[in-house]
């Protein structure tokens, strides 16, 4: 057994065990850090999987930047916020493991039909050139326009976030008891 | 050398959880973090096939899925708090305005 395989049947355990406890974690800040771990042993994985420059980007833009985000929010909206446990639609986590465990079997005997389990695996990649230059070259090259888009696209999503998120103006009949009581105010007059 | 079947298995795994996830959790920020589980599984078979066929298609799709990824949870996180501020709850069962 290869030390990559070693890694692998180390490290999906780990993963799969982080996604699982981060689902049934009641606590919004655990469940982020758990998520953290999940991501960066997926990290890992695009490591073993030929696939450096991936597990770059995982590690600084998904482990991160979108982790700060996350725990930005919870932070904002309250951390110590427990979450009810009664069920608004009879029967809802049942059926959401019957639904997840029913795609689970679906994906397993997709994967068992397509491939086979006793598939050999691939050769090494890394003398075809799978190194980041080559990673640059076919993004750079073939894949010049949906890269732009893809620029574009964060423009967008950056500015629309902005201007969601931003507070609106006090409306000016508010009472002048103070900048903080106006704002805190306002978004129930919306509410209402 | 890792299979590639254990890491279809694997990330079929993690998208099951994902999709768990999004139907049974009712904080609006855990089930934007099931989706994040969901896209990394898929993230996870794009490189897995991309090393299979030798074709670096795969890597740069991945790519594009962590930027849109990255869009989704600014533009998503960004709604949640307007949810919040505007109803007082980010519980997803709470925002039924819209549900006939």
């Amino acid at each position: 057994m290869s030390a990559d395989q070693v890694a692998f049947l180390v490290l999906a355990p780990i993963s799969v065990g982080a996604g699982i406890a981060m689902l049934l974690q009641r606590n919004a800040v655990h469940a982020a850090l758990l998520l953290v771990v999940n991501l960066v042993t997926v990290g890992i994985f695009y490591l073993m999987l030929a696939a450096p420059f991936l597990f770059a980007v995982q590690i600084i833009v998904y482990a991160g930047a979108i982790m700060v985000l996350f725990l930005f929010v919870i932070m904002l909206l309250g951390v110590d916020r427990a979450e009810p446990l009664e069920e608004p639609i009879r029967f809802q986590r049942t059926a959401a493991v019957l639904l997840g465990v029913g795609i689970l079997a679906e994906l397993v005997t997709a994967v068992r039909a397509g491939v086979g389990f006793r598939a050999l695996g691939p050769a090494a990649f890394a003398e075809t050139g799978a190194d980041t230059a080559a990673l640059a070259r076919a993004l750079f090259r073939s894949y010049v326009l949906p890269f732009e888009a893809t620029s574009v696209l964060l423009i967008v999503a950056a500015v629309a976030a902005m201007v969601l998120a931003r507070r609106r103006p006090a409306p000016a009949t508010a009472e002048p008891e103070g900048v903080v009581d106006a704002e805190e105010a306002a978004p129930e007059e919306v509410g209402a | 050398m890792i299979r590639l079947p254990l890491v279809l298995l694997f990330s079929a795994a993690l998208f099951s959880i994902g999709v768990y996830g999004v139907l049974a959790r009712r904080n609006a920020v855990m089930v934007l973090m099931a989706i994040e589980l969901m896209l990394n599984a898929v993230n996870v078979n794009l490189v897995g096939f991309s090393q299979l066929w030798r074709d670096l298609a795969g890597q740069v799709f991945a790519l594009f899925v962590i930027a849109v990824a990255a869009a989704e949870v600014g533009i998503g996180l960004a709604i949640v708090l307007l949810i919040y501020r505007n109803r007082e709850t980010i519980d997803l069962s709470e925002v039924s305005l819209l549900k006939w």
